[in-house]
């Protein structure tokens, strides 16, 4: 009998060992998936042939306006897209830990609206010449000093506040009274600006995974690639802090230090993607409880690189949707994004109820 | 194992006990009693470094609390709390090999060892059905031992105890006690819990500490403090009586 229930022991453990590792090859498999989908699918018909011979490299047959497109304009799409459903999803998980929130998210907490108010700054006051499309190597670098400037001193803000935002609604609240007064701003700063100004940052304010360049992609990466990186290297941490600052304490982690590292890493992610993508709702708050469903567990050494599989599968999906929903058109990224992060929202909001 | 001298435990400015002296011993239970509001939480927060003495020294195992670092804390103190855990999709047996990360590397790895560890916390508190339950569905008294199963796989010599018979029906007050008796004698470990609950705690304590209302901490076997009244002084008030022969209160109606 004892050997019995030890031996289904022994099975649970494997089979749930069993399904986080199914579920994280099925994840990579369906992120494969999904960019070859981006570069196969695009606003523009273009036949699948022609793209496969494009893409093995034998291009000089092709029509050089579909080759542009497909090596200069779906890739660094694709990868963009890929990308940034990663940071975003990462900072989204590691906030809802760091505040023991599940509704914490870049973009509930206002996070964004100072990146954003960052960029308008930039992109507002130093006139319409900056608008994103036309911007030299060293314009992007001041957009995402800027963004990341916006992004840590909101975050430094709510730290400072965090210990009466344990309750979600102060939470929501916070992020809600932020965004609206850096929204204020922003319209003072729309006020005073050129017309061409005004247009790039509503442009930009829409969300779009075209706007960073193949010439901008190496510098896209390596800054979000930095931040995920750090945010895989904090997972015993972050494990600690799970059950709260003094058992962490406790258990030998530095609290302070590692609530820096936290700041330092959301801000330089959030700050990048919104600099060079515009904010993108929603995704950083829904894909951790997607991620935690299909995995089943709170360890980050897993749910980490799920949840940046998840967001990267589930931008890249919306980001096809976009190109695919109007033929000849992309719709803006931020249409599609709350009809997957709403729900989600709801789902956490309902479940809590139940518990509490 | 540990030795409080003149401490002084508090916030900021505003001191909330001074000039405590005690000293807990390693093999015993030691329950921590007095009023609301007297700072039994605040020295216990102390002990456990969340908070810097005011004034004073603790001493653990001879060296000054403020001379270890984070880590060498994590391996000589284990704390259970108060505060409500809210952590979903986490089993009890995640739970308790928390209890190992001073001692696993960057990764958070657990070597034969530390599995062999989570395993005797998991049998000593008498877990082992709840190993693969979510924390979440475990009633407040099961997620307690659990709790304590952490504090042990942690492999400290010392473990602090924040009220952990609050919130509990008698049974499992009594179960709670008993067991954290047995865990000090038989693995001599030194722990230490505050509780409000004053008959059960001098029935099953080897040690008392008395916080009292004018600031006093007052030790001693529960023999001692009773017979010499200072207990009675804690309880008795009108309506309320205290016999000090066999630690219990009486209610007159």
């Amino acid at each position: 009998m004892i050997f019995f229930s030890f031996l289904s022991l022994i099975r649970n453990f494997a089979v749930k060992k069993m399904r986080q590792h199914a579920a994280i090859i099925l994840l990579t498999a369906c992120a494969v998936l999904l960019v070859a989908a981006n570069l196969l699918w695009g606003s523009l018909d273009i036949p699948l042939e022609s793209v496969v011979r494009i893409l093995s490299g034998e291009s000089e047959s092709q029509n050089p306006a579909w080759r542009f497109i497909v090596l200069e304009s779906r890739i660094p799409q694709a990868l963009t897209a890929l990308l940034c459903g990663a940071s975003l999803s990462t900072c989204g998980l590691m906030l809802q830990t760091l505040f023991r929130n599940p509704l914490a998210g870049p973009g509930i907490l206002g996070i964004d609206a100072g990146a954003n108010l960052g960029v308008a700054l930039v992109m507002l006051l130093l006139g319409g010449s900056l608008g994103l499309g036309g911007l030299s190597l060293g314009g992007y670098v001041l957009v995402v000093a800027a963004a990341m400037v916006g992004a840590t001193a909101i975050m430094l803000l709510l730290l400072v506040l965090s210990h009466t935002l344990r309750s979600a609604t102060m939470l929501l609240i916070t992020g809600v009274v932020v965004s609206y007064v850096t929204g204020s701003v922003i319209s003072l700063l729309n006020y005073s600006a050129t017309e061409e100004g005004v247009h790039n940052f509503i442009i930009w304010g829409m969300g779009n995974f075209g706007s960073v360049s193949l010439a901008h992609l190496p510098l896209y990466a390596a800054l979000l690639l930095v931040g995920l990186v750090a945010a895989v290297l904090l997972a015993k941490p972050l494990n600690a802090l799970l059950l709260g600052e003094r058992y962490a304490t406790n258990l030998g982690i530095n609290v302070r230090r590692t609530r820096g590292f936290l700041l330092c890493c959301t801000g330089l992610l959030t700050a990048t993607t919104t600099a060079f993508c515009g904010p993108i709702s929603f995704l950083g708050l829904a894909v951790p409880h997607i991620a935690r469903m299909l995995l089943r567990t709170s360890d980050h050494r897993v749910l980490l690189p799920g949840a940046m599989l998840t967001g990267g599968c589930l931008t890249l999906a919306c980001n096809l949707l976009c190109t695919q929903l109007r033929q000849g058109s992309v719709l803006p990224i931020n249409v599609v994004t709350p009809l997957i992060g709403a729900p989600v929202i709801l789902y956490v909001i309902l479940k809590q109820n139940k518990y509490t | 194992m540990i030795e409080l001298r003149h401490l002084s435990t508090g916030y900021g400015t505003h001191i909330v006990a001074a000039d405590l002296n005690a000293r807990l011993k390693e093999g015993e239970l030691t329950s921590l009693l007095g009023p609301n509001g007297v700072g039994k939480s605040t020295l216990l927060r102390t002990l456990a470094a969340f908070q810097p003495a005011l004034a004073g020294e603790v001493f653990v195992q001879g060296q000054p609390l403020g001379d270890l670092s984070a880590s060498e804390i994590s391996q000589k103190i284990g704390v259970v709390l108060t505060e409500r855990l809210d952590v979903r999709n986490m089993t009890a047996y995640d739970m308790v090999a928390m209890g190992r990360s001073p001692y696993t590397g960057f990764w958070g790895r657990l070597t034969d060892e530390d599995r062999q560890l989570i395993n005797e916390a998991i049998e000593q508190t008498g877990i082992g059905p709840l190993r693969e339950r979510s924390i979440q569905t475990l009633s407040d008294g099961e997620r307690q031992k659990v709790m304590i199963a952490k504090a042990l796989a942690q492999s400290t010599p010392i473990i602090l105890l924040d009220e952990p018979t609050a919130f509990l029906d008698f049974p499992s007050k009594v179960e709670m006690l008993r067991l954290l008796k047995r865990l000090a004698h038989e693995m001599n470990k030194c722990i230490c819990l505050s509780t409000h609950d004053v008959e059960m705690a001098l029935q099953l304590s080897d040690c008392v500490w008395l916080m009292e209302a004018s600031g006093r901490l007052a030790t001693g076997s529960p023999r001692e403090l009773a017979s010499d009244g200072s207990i009675a002084r804690f309880v008795s008030r009108e309506g309320v009586s205290f016999d000090a022969e066999s630690f219990t209160l009486r209610i007159e109606g």
